[in-house]
């Protein structure tokens, strides 16, 4: 067997995972879809309950996944195919890299082309909170620092592309060769780096582990109607409002409304958003909401003290260590209300949103004019794993997260020998116990290479 | 080719106005209603409790009068239609419920009748297109705020007709008339139904945020498919209760505005019994008038 492991996402689970294995002297191929690693913990502000903030802790591991010898990281790269090879069990992998329309070995990471970049587009990584350039890096703090062009938006391939396909002239009035639009990326590089004639590249692998730790979406807002629909530009989901709380975000911290960049004073919370509703969501909770809320509200009320945070519970979950402590401090000392109840419906009216809701421990409607709307939507697997367990042949629950052999006594271990799982693939969980689950699965990695050794 | 149609005891006594009317537009889109021989009221609330075979006897009574009428049956009012959909539904899943009602009836229903709203024949059968078709008066810059309520479209999953927290179908209906559509949150709210008997001041504040609301989207007029709504908004408007004072608006009947707008007398658009006159909304519109089909029928 091949002394070598794939591991299919590079969030913090993929991270970790990665390091555990690579430290002990074994290499790591590391396949994120995205142009930089960190998944959804870089889009955090601050973590619960110590408020770090979320992008200095993991920057030092981020930069070691970079700079390390044993791993080989492909971002912006898809799984193309796994093939189980007959004779020795290994795994073939190919693995699809995007064509980023810059040749990263040439490319210092200097930043140029995204600020001569003329045109902006909505971020995925933003979450509608503020725009990206077409050439882009998700953040400054970005591993590897090196940005990709997107095509699609791009009006340089897009032009040229025209031209080749022969849907715009490719001469000019005077009979000249036509030069594609804008370019301003190419005229300013200062290492030449732009190549608008890249094409997607096939790589193949041979491992012998693997690791699926592919992490999770929010449910979208389009399936909560009586919450707007996703139609109402201030009513965000828990990820937005993190960037907006987050100093390296598109408001640099400023906690602004997306609609018309006022303050908001009064701010609801609404927490199973999607969860805990087996009749229109999720059945599940989604564990990290309640944490997650009572450290937004607190966050808010440090950048805005005069505003006023609500929160809609169904009831509170905070186990783990020092949270209960943390609620209560947002209960107690950070002056957060909090209400027990459902929202059953909210509408825009004039700037205000109008919440409507119970509070069942008085036993009365609440009704409440907010100026923004926080919905912790329910964690659900990413749109993508359903792929990667097809491939795999890896057992999924009716929500769509991977099934581990046992649950309680095997967790990390999916149904394939040789295929381990770890973090919110497997299910609703945060920081702490997605880190501990990565490196109980690069230790049954380790324990699977060195077994090898022994018995060899 | 003439529909089965219940008509339910509120049309015939205090909401006379939506039965007219809508026996007047279905003639004169060439679809006469033809009242259900023997029928008698439908019990009004669809039963939740789990040992509900009392309160489905009247339901399923009325639907053996359809089966023998051809087993398709329409309503105008949308809580005789939520009853009588979800009992059709219900016997259809218990057969067991169905049999013991028929022992105890003693006139067996085959349980295969079809309930309709007679939104749902205009807009599955004459369609939108063709409704624009015959529209005479087109209700041109007449701005008016569909108001759906809940039993018409809830609960969704046993209902399906449209999608209670974004309706179209009355939103269909009126732009076919030419109206100006007027979109506004509080369109499928509750108006607080039968609280109205035993505990008004509800169904006035509820009354109130609505019609507010409405007005603030700048509605002339509330369009709703429910005599209970209807009512619930008409009445608390009324000069005498001083609710909004000066501030009224008329809440119609999709029919009425459909009497209007296809041209029929004034006769059938039974609009005499509102607490807020709506006529004066049609003053500014030089109406044609082709006739009473009601009449020239028969």
């Amino acid at each position: 067997m091949r002394e070598r492991a794939l591991i299919i996402g590079a969030g913090i689970a993929g991270i970790q995972a990665a390091l555990d294995i690579a430290n002990s002297g074994y290499e790591v191929v590391l396949v994120e879809k995205e142009p930089s690693i960190g998944g959804h913990m870089a889009q955090l502000s601050e973590t619960f309950p110590t408020l770090d903030c979320s992008q200095c802790i993991m920057t030092p591991r981020t930069v070691e996944v970079g700079h390390h010898e044993n791993i080989r990281l492909y971002t912006y790269s898809d799984i193309e195919s796994i093939k189980r090879d007959g004779s020795d069990g290994d795994f073939t992998v190919t693995i699809r890299r995007h064509a980023a329309y810059i040749d990263w070995d040439k490319c210092n990471g200097c930043g140029t082309c995204q600020e001569k970049c003329p045109f902006k587009v909505e971020s995925i990584f933003e979450r509608g909170i503020g725009p990206r350039k077409v050439v882009y890096t998700l953040s400054p703090q970005a591993v590897p620092n090196k940005p990709v062009i997107d095509a699609e938006n791009c009006r340089y391939l897009q032009s040229l592309w025209d031209m080749q396909a022969g849907r715009i002239p490719s001469v000019d009035k005077n009979g000249n060769p036509a030069k594609p639009k804008c370019g301003a990326c190419l005229k300013f590089c200062p290492t030449e780096a732009i190549d608008f004639e890249q094409k997607d590249t096939l790589i193949e692998e041979k491992v012998g582990a693997i690791i699926v730790s592919t992490g999770y979406d929010l449910f979208p807002q389009s399936r909560l109607p009586e919450y707007g629909g996703g139609n109402i530009p201030d009513v965000v989901d828990g990820l937005a409002f993190e960037r907006l709380l987050a100093a390296s975000g598109p408001t640099a911290g400023k906690v602004i409304r997306p609609s018309d960049g006022k303050q908001p004073l009064e701010v609801v919370f609404i927490q199973c958003s999607g969860s805990r509703d087996p009749e229109r969501g999720m059945p599940y909770c989604s564990k990290i909401c309640c944490m997650y809320t009572a450290k937004q509200a607190i966050l808010y009320k440090h950048r805005v003290p005069e505003g006023q945070a609500y929160v809609f519970y169904i009831d509170v979950r905070a186990g783990g260590k020092g949270y209960e402590e943390f609620l209560n401090r947002a209960q107690e000392e950070e002056g957060v209300v909090y209400l027990r109840g459902k929202v059953s419906k909210l509408f825009r009216e004039g700037d205000k949103i109008i919440v409507k809701g119970a509070d069942t421990l008085s036993n009365r409607t609440v009704e409440i004019a907010a100026d923004m709307v926080v919905l912790a939507t329910a964690v659900v697997p990413r749109s993508s794993s359903s792929q990667i367990a097809e491939m795999l042949d890896l057992e999924m629950d009716e929500n769509g997260f991977f099934t581990a052999s046992d649950e309680e006594l095997e967790p990390v271990a999916s149904n394939i020998a040789g295929i381990f799982l770890a973090g919110t693939g497997l299910g609703p969980k945060d920081i702490p116990e997605t880190v501990a689950q990565a490196s109980g699965a690069a230790a049954k990695v380790l324990s699977l290479f060195q077994r090898e050794k022994v018995t060899a | 080719m003439s529909i089965a149609y219940f008509p339910g005891c509120t049309l015939s006594t205090k909401a006379t106005g939506y039965d007219i009317s809508g026996r007047a537009v279905a003639q004169a889109l060439g679809m006469p209603l033809e009242e259900l021989p023997e029928w008698q009221c439908c019990g009004a609330t669809f039963p939740l409790a789990t040992e509900n075979s009392m309160a489905l006897i009247a339901p399923t009574r009325i639907l053996t009068q359809v089966q023998k009428s051809g087993g398709k049956v329409t309503t105008l009012c949308a809580i005789c239609f939520h009853v009588l959909r979800r009992s059709q539904n219900f016997l259809e899943a218990h057969p067991e419920m169905l049999e013991r009602i028929n022992w105890f009836t003693e006139e067996p229903y085959d349980g295969k009748a079809t309930v309709t709203h007679f939104l749902e024949i205009l807009r599955d059968e004459v369609t939108w297109k063709g409704l624009a078709e015959k529209v005479t008066n087109p209700l041109k810059g007449l701005k008016v705020a569909p108001y759906y309520g809940c039993l018409l479209l809830r609960p969704p999953s046993e209902i399906k007709m449209d999608d209670p927290d974004n309706p179209t179908i009355l939103h269909d209906c009126l732009a076919a008339l030419g109206c100006e559509v007027v979109d506004f949150p509080y369109q499928s709210e509750c108006c607080g139904s039968y609280l109205t008997v035993s505990k008004p001041e509800l169904p006035h504040k509820l009354a109130n945020e609505i019609l507010e609301s409405a007005r603030r989207h700048g509605a002339q007029a509330l369009v709703t498919a429910c005599p209970l709504c209807q009512f619930n908004l008409d009445y608390p408007q009324r000069p005498e209760h001083q609710m909004l004072m000066g501030n009224e608006i008329p809440v119609l009947y999709f029919t009425q505005l459909m009497a209007v707008a296809l041209g029929l007398e004034q006769a059938t658009w039974g609009m005499d019994k509102h607490y807020i006159d709506p006529r004066p909304l049609f003053e500014s519109f030089r109406l044609s008038v082709v006739g009473d089909p009601l009449k020239t029928d028969h």
